[in-house]
């Protein structure tokens, strides 16, 4: 019976994305079911980012169908989706000063009515949400004192601060050094392992190859793989996908790849 | 989600402290500041003048008038003038608020858009034309409204919506109108450049009929103070916004609209007043954040009392001489920005 079933947290049928004229990305089927955390992997302009947004409804499929939580984004009442998934956004631009917490806060946003302030429950949620990205303290600094690592961070505590199911993460590295990488990876894989649904946008093979559940890989050109990380990863498909050879090294129980 | 014991001590403290938040009650303490403020300079500005009033005559003046000429004055004359500027410098502040969150850009002011140009290309071509001031009214809004539907035109040719292209549409409109205007002051006879001179530099001598500029004030505060939260996320970005629920195209057009309504009914009342609209937003960003449930109302109650105040200041320090108010603001916003410029290397 499909009425017993749950639906996938997110699932595209038959999409195709198109950047100009040019498509993508064509005839694209994924499920993201709880627990999952999807990668995305593909060269430079391969339409990871525009896929990242489609799937979020920002963006009109040229064909297909983005469905979350199985219904169409249209169909969830408006503001709705926005406690369901939330998109962690390439570039945090600053173009007027706030501070760290007023910027943490803004997560809350679709939790409150139009006229409600944010809670005390709010701010408690928001300075926990930074505390987990290594902000604490930081609260009353202002975002344009900060560095860039620490501003991903921050833009990483207000995501989280949403308290989405789904996670749509757009390189959620970015900025950030060796120990920071690891530790946002790991905290999205505790979600996921409470049962959120994550996807990303990476550049690091070998990092995706160690956290993601499944993974994407796109050629650019429409073409794209997509099945668990196992059997995506491959030097063959990595080395077509991105343009250059890779080699597998194998250290103990993982491979690395690395360029040849 | 991890990592909630450090938040508890922080809260706590701001729980002790009543049940409304703190923000909440600087508001209020901000805004409440600001009204008293916006009292005091009625008050100057109702009193003070070539025929000084005390503070009793005042109220008995207002309470309907014994039909002294004191009465007479301020009935007909100071109270128009102070409400007209007053409502004015709300305008403009208000829509400088909107414009900077449209472009997102701190130094976007309610005129970068073309409106001003327009308005005074449609003043200025009233006055060469020997009409009078209300057809010079007429003719100001008629060149806002004109240049405003230009830019929106020009640049949302393709259906594409960037900050960039808006602004340097604007920019370029703007500088037509310039060239227009200093065309029309060339040709103009000798015995019309004052006046044309005066309308240019913004003066709320001849505003005899401020009510429809309060009136749109309160309506348009009215109408965005909905959408101030959603108005702070667009101030951090269009996918931002997009991706917390805020119909960005919807809230943009609003306030674009708005915007120009309000500057183009501020320019009509008192010609192009400058640096209220750029200045006000400003300041108030720095000394209270930027807030948009804040910021918007205490820009809108600020910049009338600081062009009531210069309005006051522009007939009384030079009398019998009146200034134009517009260049009282700018003597003291260029200045006072500069200063901030300095201050806050962005």
């Amino acid at each position: 019976m499909k009425m017993d079933v749950r639906p996938p947290m997110l699932a595209a049928e038959q999409l195709t994305v198109h950047v100009g004229r040019r498509d993508v990305l064509r005839e694209l089927n994924i499920t993201v079911q709880p627990g999952d955390t999807l990668v995305i992997l593909g060269r430079n302009g391969a339409g990871k980012t525009t896929l990242l947004h489609t799937l979020a409804g920002l963006r009109e499929a040229a064909r297909g169908l983005v469905l979350l939580s199985g219904q169409p984004y249209a169909a969830w009442p408006r503001g709705h989706e926005a406690c369901l998934r939330g998109l962690l956004a390439q570039s945090q631009p600053d173009f007027f000063s706030a501070s760290v917490l007023e910027t943490a806060l803004v997560g809350r946003h679709p939790y409150l009515g139009r006229w409600d302030w944010e809670s005390p429950e709010d701010e408690a949620i928001a300075l926990a949400a930074l505390a987990s990205m290594g902000l604490e303290g930081f609260a009353e600094r202002q975002v344009p004192t900060l560095s860039g690592g620490e501003r991903q961070r921050l833009a990483i505590a207000a995501l989280l601060a949403q308290r989405p199911r789904l996670y749509l993460l757009d390189e959620p590295l970015a900025h950030l050094d060796l120990h920071h990488q690891v530790a946002v990876l790991d905290h999205f894989q505790e979600l996921a392992a409470e049962g959120a649904g994550v996807v990303m946008v990476l550049h690091d093979i070998n990092l995706a190859a160690r956290y993601a559940s499944h993974v994407l890989l796109l050629d650019g050109e429409g073409g794209h793989v997509f099945g668990p990380a196992r059997d995506v990863l491959t030097t063959e498909r990595l080395s077509g996908a991105f343009g250059h050879p890779l080699r597998a090294v194998a250290d103990g129980a993982q491979t690395l790849f690395i360029p040849a | 989600m991890n990592g909630g014991t450090m938040a508890h001590g922080h809260t706590a403290t701001r729980n002790a402290s009543g049940g409304m938040p703190s923000q909440r009650r600087r508001a209020a303490r901000v805004l409440a500041g600001l009204v008293l403020a916006a009292l005091a300079a009625f008050v100057w500005s109702l009193t003070a003048g070539a025929l000084p009033v005390g503070f009793g005559d005042l109220l008995g003046a207002l309470g309907g008038g014994d039909g002294s000429m004191e009465a007479d004055i301020i009935r007909s004359l100071r109270l128009p003038r102070a409400v007209a500027a007053f409502a004015c410098g709300g305008l403009l502040a208000l829509a400088g608020a909107l414009m900077q969150v449209l472009l997102r850009n701190p130094l976007a002011d309610p005129y970068v858009l073309g409106i001003s140009g327009g308005a005074a290309v449609g003043a200025l071509g009233a006055i060469l034309a020997g009409a009078t001031s209300g057809w010079i009214d007429g003719g100001a809004f008629i060149g806002a409204l004109g240049a405003t539907l230009l830019v929106f035109g020009l640049a949302h040719g393709d259906g594409s919506w960037t900050q960039t292209r808006l602004l340097l549409t604007g920019v370029i409109v703007a500088a037509g109108c310039g060239a227009a205007v200093a065309l029309m002051l060339s040709l103009a006879p000798e015995g019309r450049v004052k006046g044309m001179l005066f309308w240019l530099m913004g003066d709320a001598s001849g505003a005899t009929r401020p009510w429809p500029a309060l009136g749109l004030l309160v309506i348009g505060l009215a109408s965005v103070l909905p959408f101030a939260r959603e108005l702070n996320l667009l101030s951090r970005g269009e996918i931002t916004a997009r991706a917390l629920g805020v119909r960005t195209t919807r809230l943009r057009g609003l306030v674009y609209g708005l915007g120009s309504l309000l500057t183009a009914v501020a320019v009509t009342t008192v010609g192009s007043v400058g640096f209220v609209g750029l200045i006000v937003p400003h300041l108030v960003r720095l000394a209270i954040g930027n807030d948009q449930r804040l910021l918007l109302p205490a820009a809108t109650l600020a910049g009338g009392v600081l062009l009531c105040a210069a309005d006051t200041a522009a007939r009384t320090v030079v009398a019998p001489i009146q200034l134009p108010v517009g260049v009282l603001t700018a003597l003291i916003g260029v200045p006072v920005f500069l200063f901030l410029l300095a201050r806050h290397p962005r």
